[in-house]
Order: C-alpha cells, then sequence, then structure tokens
C-alpha cells in the first residue's frame, strides 16, 4: 500500500463507522468493537510492523500519519497504542499477538527472575485502553537493562476516564507474563513515541475543527450577516488555522522522529508545539461556535475534550519544552543555531 | 464618565466586620463540601443552602427593608457574595434573583410586585431564571422573536427561548420578548414579562445537556402561554431599556474573575508551602491578576451603588476576568503533570478536568467576548 491509499483507506473507514453515535456510545463505556475489526481487517495497526512479523512493508513515518487521520475523526480506539505495542514487542523479537494492545513504562513495575520463569509485579497509573486490550506490552528493566514483557493476563484493571471518557486505567500487576525479553527501547524513548503518536492525533483534531468553525461561521447568522463577516471572528478563524498549521507541522516532525530511531529532540519540539496548539485551538473553537458548542448534542465536544486529553498524555508543554530547553542550553550559546537545525 | 474610570472603591469597616462572620459560616457549613463540588463554583445548586443564606440576611442585602430587604450597601453584599466564591458554595439557586431580577424589579416593577417578589427572594425561597436568548438570537438580542400578544386580561406568549440556566429549578423568569413591531423594529417594541414557571399552562421545559452530560441548560417553549396584565415588568414597550440596565450587574460582579479560583486553591494545594521558581513566578502573577481585577470589580459595585451605569467598565472586567478564569486551568497543567495520573493528584485532576471542560463557557455566558469588547471600543468613541 502507498501512503496515500492507506490514509484515504483509513479516511473512508473512519467516516463511515465512527459516527456521533459511536462515539457517544463509547463515552458511556460501549468500546466500539464493530469500528475494531473492520480497521484491523484493512491492517491498519500493523503499520509500524516490519513485513516478517506481519507489516505490509509501508514507511514508518506514513504509518504513524494514519493517526492524524485517526485524530479527525477523534477515533476511540486504541490505534496508537496497539501500533506501538507491536513495535515494541516485534523490536524485541516477541510474536505480535492478535487484537487491540496497549503499553505501559511505569516506574512502579519490578521484573524479577527465578529460575528460568519471570514474574512481573506493582501498579501501573494511566494505562490507556487497559480496559479494552487483549494484552500490554510493558517496558520495564532487569539488572538496569530495559527488557519487554507481554501480559496478556494477571493484572485487574481499576476504571478511569480521561477527561474525554477514554479509558486509562490503572493497572494492578501480579503476573507471569507470556514473553520476556531484551529490549532495544528505553522508557524515555517509548514516552517520546507515544508522545509522537499524539502530537498526530492533536494535528488531526487540530484540522477537523477548523473545518467545522469554518462552516459554522459561514452558516451561522446574527446582526443579519454570518459571523465570518466579522473581522474579530475572521481573526479568530486566521489564529485557528496557524495553530492547526503549526499543530500538522509538528505531527509530520513527530513522526519522521520516531521513524528516524525515535530523535527526542525532534519529538519534544514537537509534542510541545502540538500541544500548545490544542489549548489555542480548542478555546478558539468553541468561542467561535458560541454556546451550541457547549451542548453535548454538537459533536464539537468529542474533539475538543480529546485536545485536553491528549495535549497532556505522554507529557505536555511543561515537560517536553523542559527538555528541548535543556537539551539546547547544554550545547551552549553559539551552537544554538546548529542544535536547532539539527533537530 | 469615561471608559478608564474606575474609581476607588469605597471603604466599609462594617463590610470587613461582616467578612469575618460569612467565612465562619462557611468554614462550618461547608466543612465536609468537597474540592470537586466547590469547583463548580456558581453553578452549584442547594436550595436548603440558599434558604440558610437568606435566614442570615444575605441575599437581597442592598434591598430595601420595606420591602424585607436588608437595606446594606453594595460593598457589603460584594463582601458576602465574594466569600461565597472564594469557597465555591453552592449559589446558583438564588444568583439571578439576588444579583439582577430582583434589583430590575426594584427598579422597574409596580408596587405589588416588589411586595411580593422581594421578601420571597430575599428569603432564598424565589428564584429567578434569564430568558433572553433564543435559537436565533445569541449575541444579536434585539432580534428576538418570542412575542406577547396582549389579550383581554394578560398576554400570549408563544415563542422558544434557548439555553435559559436553572429554568428547571427556577420560579420565575424574566421574559425579554416582543409585544409590538416585527424583529426588523430591534429594540423597540420589546418588554420584559415576569413568568410564573410552575404555574403556567403552556410552557414546555426540555432539558438541553452541556459538553459534560450535564443538565444546566433549558429550551423553553411556550405554546399560548398565558399570563396575567400584572406580569409586565415595567413598561411596555420599554424591554430593550430595561434589560441593557441590568447587564452592568450581571458582567461585574466577583463571579466573572473567580469561576476557576478553587482549581488555584487545589494547584496550590499540590505544590505546597515552598513551591519551585517557576510555580511561585505563576501563582504570583495570577494572584496580581485577582487583586487588581477585584479592585476593578468592586470600583464598579460602588458606581452602581451611586446610582450610575458603567457598562463600558462592567464590560471591561468581565473581559479581563473570563482571560484569567480562561487562563487558570492552562496554568495549573503547566504546573502539575496529569500524566500519569497518580493518586496523590487524582483530586486536582478532578477539579483541573471540571474546570477544563466549563471554561468554554466562561466568555460566551452573558455576552461574549467579541460583544464585550465591542462595547469597550464604543466607550473609547471608536463606535
Ligand atoms: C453556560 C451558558 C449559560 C447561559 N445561560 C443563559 C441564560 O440563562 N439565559 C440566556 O438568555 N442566555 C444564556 N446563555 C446564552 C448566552 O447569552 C449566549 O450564548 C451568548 O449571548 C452568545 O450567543 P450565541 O451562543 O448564540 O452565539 P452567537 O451570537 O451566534 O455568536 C457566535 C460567535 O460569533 C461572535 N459574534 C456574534 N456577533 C458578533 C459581532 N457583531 N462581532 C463580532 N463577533 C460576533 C460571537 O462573539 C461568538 O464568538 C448561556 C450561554 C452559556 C454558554
Amino acid at each position: 500500500m502507498t501512503d496515500t491509499i492507506l490514509l484515504e483507506t483509513a479516511e473512508r473507514l473512519f467516516s463511515d463507522t465512527i459516527t456521533p453515535q459511536v462515539l457517544a456510545a463509547a463515552e458511556r463505556g460501549d468500546y466500539p468493537h464493530a469500528a475494531w475489526n473492520a480497521l484491523a481487517e484493512a491492517g491498519l495497526h500493523l503499520g509500524l510492523l516490519p513485513e516478517e512479523a506481519g507489516g505490509f512493508g509501508v514507511a514508518p513515518a506514513d504509518a504513524l500519519a494514519l493517526l492524524r487521520i485517526a485524530g479527525r475523526h477523534a477515533l476511540p480506539l486504541p490505534l496508537a497504542e496497539t501500533m506501538l505495542a507491536g513495535w515494541l514487542l516485534a523490536g524485541a523479537g516477541i510474536a505480535v499477538p492478535e487484537g487491540a494492545l496497549t503499553i505501559t513504562a511505569a516506574p512502579g513495575l519490578t521484573l524479577t527472575r527465578d529460575g528460568g520463569s519471570w514474574h512481573l509485579a506493582g501498579t501501573a497509573p494511566g494505562v490507556a485502553w487497559g480496559r479494552d486490550a487483549a494484552a500490554v506490552a510493558v517496558l520495564t528493566t532487569f539488572e538496569g537493562q530495559p527488557y519487554v514483557a507481554l501480559l496478556s493476563g494477571g493484572y485487574t484493571i481499576a476504571e478511569r476516564l480521561n477527561i474525554a471518557r477514554e479509558p486509562r486505567n490503572t493497572l494492578t500487576i501480579d503476573a507471569v507474563p507470556d514473553a520476556v525479553a531484551p529490549s532495544a527501547v528505553t522508557a524515555l524513548q517509548l514516552r517520546a513515541a507515544g508522545a509522537a503518536t499524539r502530537a498526530l492525533m492533536i494535528a488531526g483534531a487540530l484540522e477537523r475543527i477548523t473545518e467545522m468553525t469554518t462552516q459554522y461561521a459561514l452558516d451561522r447568522t446574527q446582526f443579519g450577516r454570518p459571523i465570518g463577516r466579522f473581522q474579530a471572528v475572521q481573526h479568530s478563524l486566521a489564529t485557528l488555522a496557524a495553530q492547526t498549521a503549526a499543530a500538522l507541522a509538528a505531527g509530520d516532525i513527530a513522526a519522521e522522529a520516531v521513524a528516524d530511531g525515535v530523535q527526542i529532540p525532534a519529538i519534544a519540539a514537537a509534542k510541545a508545539r502540538a500541544s500548545e496548539a490544542a489549548g489555542i485551538g480548542a478555546g478558539l473553537a468553541h468561542q467561535i461556535h458560541g454556546a451550541i458548542g457547549f451542548t453535548y448534542e454538537h459533536s464539537l465536544h468529542y474533539f475538543t475534550k480529546r485536545l485536553h486529553a491528549w495535549r497532556d498524555e505522554y507529557g505536555g508543554e511543561a515537560e517536553w519544552n523542559e527538555r528541548l530547553g535543556r537539551h539546547l542550553a547544554a550545547a551552549g550559546a553559539d551552537a544554538l543555531w546548529p542544535t536547532l537545525t539539527a533537530i | 464618565m469615561s471608559a478608564l474610570s474606575f474609581p476607588p472603591p469605597p471603604v466599609s469597616e462594617a463590610a470587613e466586620a461582616l467578612r469575618a462572620e460569612v467565612r465562619a459560616f462557611l468554614a462550618t457549613e461547608l466543612a465536609d463540601f468537597p474540592a470537586e463540588k466547590r469547583a463548580e463554583s456558581w453553578s452549584g445548586y442547594d436550595a436548603g443552602f440558599s434558604r440558610k443564606l437568606g435566614a442570615r440576611g444575605w441575599i437581597g442585602m442592598t434591598f430595601p427593608t420595606g420591602y424585607g430587604g436588608h437595606g446594606r450597601t453594595a460593598l457589603e453584599r460584594y463582601v458576602v457574595i465574594e466569600e461565597l466564591l472564594a469557597a465555591g458554595a453552592p449559589v446558583v439557586g438564588h444568583w439571578i434573583a439576588d444579583r439582577q431580577s430582583g434589583p430590575s424589579i426594584l427598579r422597574f416593577g409596580s408596587e405589588a410586585q416588589k411586595r411580593f417578589f422581594i421578601p420571597r427572594i430575599v428569603a432564598g425561597e424565589c428564584f429567578f431564571c434569564i430568558g433572553m436568548s433564543e435559537p436565533n438570537s445569541g449575541s444579536d438580542l434585539a432580534s428576538v422573536r418570542t412575542r406577547a400578544t396582549k389579550v383581554d386580561g394578560g398576554w400570549r406568549i408563544n415563542g422558544t427561548k434557548l439555553w435559559t440556566s436553572q429554568a428547571h429549578l427556577s420560579h420565575f423568569m424574566i421574559l425579554f420578548c416582543r409585544t409590538s413591531g416585527t424583529p426588523e423594529d430591534r429594540q423597540s417594541g420589546t418588554s420584559q414579562l415576569l413568568v410564573d414557571m410552575k404555574a403556567t399552562q403552556g410552557i414546555t421545559i426540555r432539558p438541553v445537556n452541556a459538553l459534560t452530560g450535564e443538565h444546566h441548560f433549558n429550551e423553553i417553549v411556550f405554546q399560548d402561554a398565558f399570563v396575567p396584565d400584572d406580569a409586565l415588568l415595567g413598561e411596555e414597550g420599554q424591554g430593550w431599556h430595561q434589560v441593557t440596565s441590568e447587564l452592568a450587574y450581571e458582567r461585574s460582579g466577583p463571579e466573572r474573575f473567580l469561576s476557576s479560583f478553587i482549581l488555584l486553591v487545589e494547584t496550590l494545594r499540590v505544590l505546597g508551602t515552598n513551591p519551585s521558581e517557576r510555580a511561585a513566578i505563576a501563582i504570583g502573577r495570577l494572584g496580581a491578576h485577582l487583586v487588581t481585577l477585584r479592585r476593578l470589580s468592586r470600583s464598579v459595585a460602588g458606581m452602581l451603588q451611586a446610582g450610575q451605569n458603567p457598562a463600558t467598565q462592567a464590560a471591561l472586567v468581565k473581559d479581563l476576568g473570563a482571560l484569567l478564569e480562561q487562563e487558570i486551568p492552562d496554568i495549573a497543567r503547566s504546573l502539575v503533570a496529569v500524566d500519569p495520573p497518580t493518586p496523590e493528584i487524582e483530586r486536582f485532576a478532578q477539579v483541573l478536568a471540571y474546570t477544563t471542560l466549563h471554561a468554554p463557557s466562561f466568555s460566551l455566558r452573558g455576552g461574549t467576548r467579541e460583544i464585550l469588547r465591542g462595547i469597550i471600543a464604543r466607550g473609547l468613541g471608536l463606535r
């Protein structure tokens, strides 16, 4: 599959399966199995896997671009986590199980070994879609080295939702993993890869709300003319569009940085910038929509709530700006420009 | 009066004495009231609490004693309402009646209306809602279509009001509608009617759920709803003048900059008494904004007390206040990371989520940011 066909397939598939009814049901706790099955049948979750592990040989940056399409549809499914889990497991030579997957690199987990048998225990908060995933890829350490453990059971799940009412569960683990192997991926890299997925999802959601808001400004009439004719509204829309453009660029940077071996400074810049755009953009979209956008009935909130959730997940601006700032400062004043151009 | 003239608020020793009393009352009364509930700020509802405030003499404080009010100063009232907001007390029941409906009735109402409504409002037993907006009349309020037609003995009302906060919990609405002419006549031909929300036939209240799923506002459909002659507030045809005189009350109070205050409290709780330099700077800045806004807002209270109509100043307070209220969740999350969501920050995260979700409404309800800025520009002589 070439990238445009892949993206068009995803756009069509999500348009068909992720309706406002499905989004509302997902908020009530009904996991959209049919939509997942359609996604899985099209193989959209396999994009980051090498061909020998079941992938279909698409460039990783192109596969990650699917997450922008997911963001455009407020996709209430663990596509990002399944892709990352597959990437993590395949990278460690562990066979990737079927179905929806998730990941965690919670520091509160301990992997031990007793003779030939492994044991994993501890608590992992905020595991995305923990409630619905068939298995969890855990990145932890053993004797100071990164290890991946695959769990299909041996944990209990505490209900917890993010601001968009997507499951972000606390897992209490006491398990004999299905498989364990050393990993080349560090906890920081996994967090950064997660951050990259959110930068792309933010970009997609912003793109969508810019379209919705522009259309609304053309349609809604007050004082005898479409509100889009008022200069104040035009300026807000222009700002929304500019923030969206920045987030789309950030999403692209993030995808390329993951494909390029998970480059931390680039992802830091991308996630921080996309998260900043998410807050500004969500605010402007609501402002232009007026009270109608503050209702449950209108779809805007499915996107703006996710923008708020995603801007914090895998680290918000504070975390990633600080990391980037320290990276820039460490190189010294005279190396600032070369350091920036190397990102 | 220039747009930027904000005279110093009058100093009131009586008001400061009252402050201690209110604080002590709230400390006891709300001892077990959790942060998640306090975060609802002046959207929180508790009829029993409203009645208790009425019994303490803290509703209708500025209303004349002759009608059962307490004859106190605007600054004394200000102390009570800002203390209530700072504590996150559930005040929405009586809020609109105390803030604007009562003052409107006192200003424009008949003797009989004053005798009927004011004592009930003061007791915390008569709640009001605001029937201004309609599906096609939001910012453009003068274009309202809901119409009251004169009939024998009263008025027959047809039309739809939308976004009416707490209509389902209110006893009365002040309805802004057309009583003559057409929507093209705009401001002229409009009037205000006092509509009994419980007893009037021909009213349907339909909940409109907010994006959080909460039932806060409503759609109200009037189908040949009849109200008697004495429901007319003020003069027929003077609706626009009357409704706009409410706006300075509606826009300048401490609820226009304290809606996110509980989140700031919970942020500080997580940060502790010795925060990082970055956190201290951010908290200090928010404090500087709060101190300044409070001064501006109290100044408007003083002007209202002196009988002026500081509409521009009220718009300015509300615009600055909404900016602050909307910034607080953003700053809070920059100081306290919510990912991963550890148990220590669970309560903070809940308050943050509530405030984040409600923040968009702060620059919509009571007049949008764009409309307020237009008013300020007009006050500067630009329009
Ligand atoms: C939480 C909440 C509670 C509310 N409670 C009540 C209530 O109890 N009673 C009641 O009557 N109403 C209530 N409202 C309605 C509120 O007054 C309206 O939302 C507000 O007046 C804006 O109207 P609108 O939503 O129709 O937006 P619109 O007027 O359609 O505006 C949409 C956008 O266009 C902009 N715009 C419109 N005209 C202009 C212009 N001339 N120049 C520049 N920009 C412009 C607006 O600023 C806004 O950004 C409530 C609203 C909310 C959100």
